[in-house]
């Protein structure tokens, strides 16, 4: 029972990441969109923001892996 | 050229079929001479892939014999003084010069204490300084950036000024990457010289563990460093103790009288401050852990779908999705490097405010 718990936690933990990061991917593509000159800052910054997002995703993942 | 290139891809790309047939036989966890209810265990065998060990386990043959190298063990107690021996003494469980390595329960993976008559010293431990996989992985890569770097900066002292040539070629830009993109913005144009030497290192540390983490055979690739906690934990408090140590008054004083907080809510304040400053190394070290971790075993997982399906229809589906993951992973392994560079730099940006009052 434990391991299918754990293994719910994980998917909520993965469609949370997905929203987060669709989320930011679609304000980085508006900002492009807007300002294609700026479109390696924005880059950068989505990229930073992404891996922040999957790194409190990834937590969810480490305690579902523990259980 | 191209000819030869488009042919050689063809030739390897067909190889991983031809392996498959090879490596469907000796399947990991089947010994034959065991009743054919030996069924394979998936996790057990990620599992394996992924933990550290004290001996490297190459492949196990038909017959149910592993070919494995066996690792040094180094026990140090203060009963016993320092003891060195081959992992091939402790294998399977059996005792040598009174220790043991422990295959299940509690203390599972661990080296004990065993009396004459016996039982296992439950409570004290010797110290295990071995050199596991894990540690002949990280100082393979060690040594693969410290000849790298070396060379690199032999060819600067040749050429000097002048067009980049060669190993200079490819290390440059990365390390004018790291200067002028990652140093320069988050710690200051003054201060920024003091941490590229750390800032550098901890890139192509992190960067050649996890390349070399991806490449599964021969022996000193593969090793699943990044991925081993107690070593990003290490790599998170390098950068905690560096941010701490080079943290002016200024950040002490953000820290513990925040200002424009009422003074009734300091204590509620500098704890919460104090968890701020632990939780963001911790941060670093579960993120870096987690994505390598995670995609190894993504990979592994891929792989041992054909031998629970158990057919060979699957190999090329299983081999195609395998060099997508590992395309991804190629990414994650430089992404997580830049992460954990950058936001190391930023911490330590951080912990140098200006003054502005």
């Amino acid at each position: 029972m434990t391991g299918t718990l754990a293994s719910i936690g994980a998917g909520i933990a993965a469609i949370a990441a997905g929203f987060g990061i669709g989320s930011i991917g679609k304000a980085a593509m508006e900002g492009i969109a807007r300002q294609p000159e700026a479109a390696g800052k924005i880059q950068t910054a989505m990229i930073i923001s992404a891996a922040l997002i999957e790194g409190v995703c990834l937590f969810a993942v480490v305690v579902s892996l523990i259980a | 050229m191209k000819k030869f290139i488009i042919s050689g891809l063809i030739f390897s790309f067909s190889l991983t079929f031809a392996v498959c047939p090879l490596a469907a036989q000796g399947g990991h966890e089947s010994t034959d001479h065991e009743a054919e209810s030996e069924k394979f265990n998936a996790s057990e065998f990620i599992i394996e892939h992924i933990t550290d060990s004290h001996e490297w386990h190459i492949l196990t043959k038909a017959n149910g014999e592993s070919v494995a190298i066996h690792l040094p063990i180094i026990l140090y107690s203060k009963e016993k003084g320092l003891d060195v021996f081959s992992s091939k003494q402790l294998a399977h469980g059996r005792v040598h010069d009174g220790y043991m390595l422990v295959e299940e329960g509690d203390l599972s993976g661990k080296i004990v204490f065993v009396n004459e008559s016996g039982e296992i010293n439950e409570e004290k431990l010797p110290l295990d300084l071995s050199i596991t996989k894990t540690v002949v992985g990280m100082l393979f890569a060690a040594i693969v950036g410290v000849i790298l770097f070396i060379s690199l900066a032999r060819s600067y002292k040749k050429t000097g000024v002048s067009a980049p040539k060669g190993i200079q070629g490819i290390l440059e830009p990365v390390v004018l990457f790291i200067r002028d993109d990652i140093a320069r913005p988050n710690i200051g144009e003054d201060k920024y010289e003091k941490y590229m030497p750390y800032l550098l290192s901890v890139f192509f540390f992190i960067l050649i563990n996890n390349l070399f983490g991806l490449i599964p055979a021969p022996p000193p690739f593969g090793a699943n460093v990044t991925g081993n906690i107690a070593l990003t934990g290490v790599l998170a408090l390098c950068t905690f103790v560096i941010t701490q140590f080079s943290g002016n008054k200024e950040y002490w004083r953000h820290t513990f009288a925040t200002p424009g907080v009422p003074f009734w809510l300091l204590p509620i304040m500098i704890p919460v401050e104090l968890i701020g400053l632990i939780t963001k190394p911790f941060a670093l070290m579960i993120r870096l852990f987690a994505n390598i971790t995670a995609g190894h075993i993504i990979v592994l997982s891929l792989i041992c779908l054909i031998f629970i399906m158990g057919s060979f229809a699957i190999v090329p589906v299983s081999v195609l999705f395998v060099i997508f993951m590992d395309c991804v992973e190629l990414l994650v392994a430089f992404l997580q490097a830049y992460i954990f560079t950058l936001l190391s730099s930023l911490f330590i940006g951080l912990a140098m405010p200006e003054e502005h009052h």
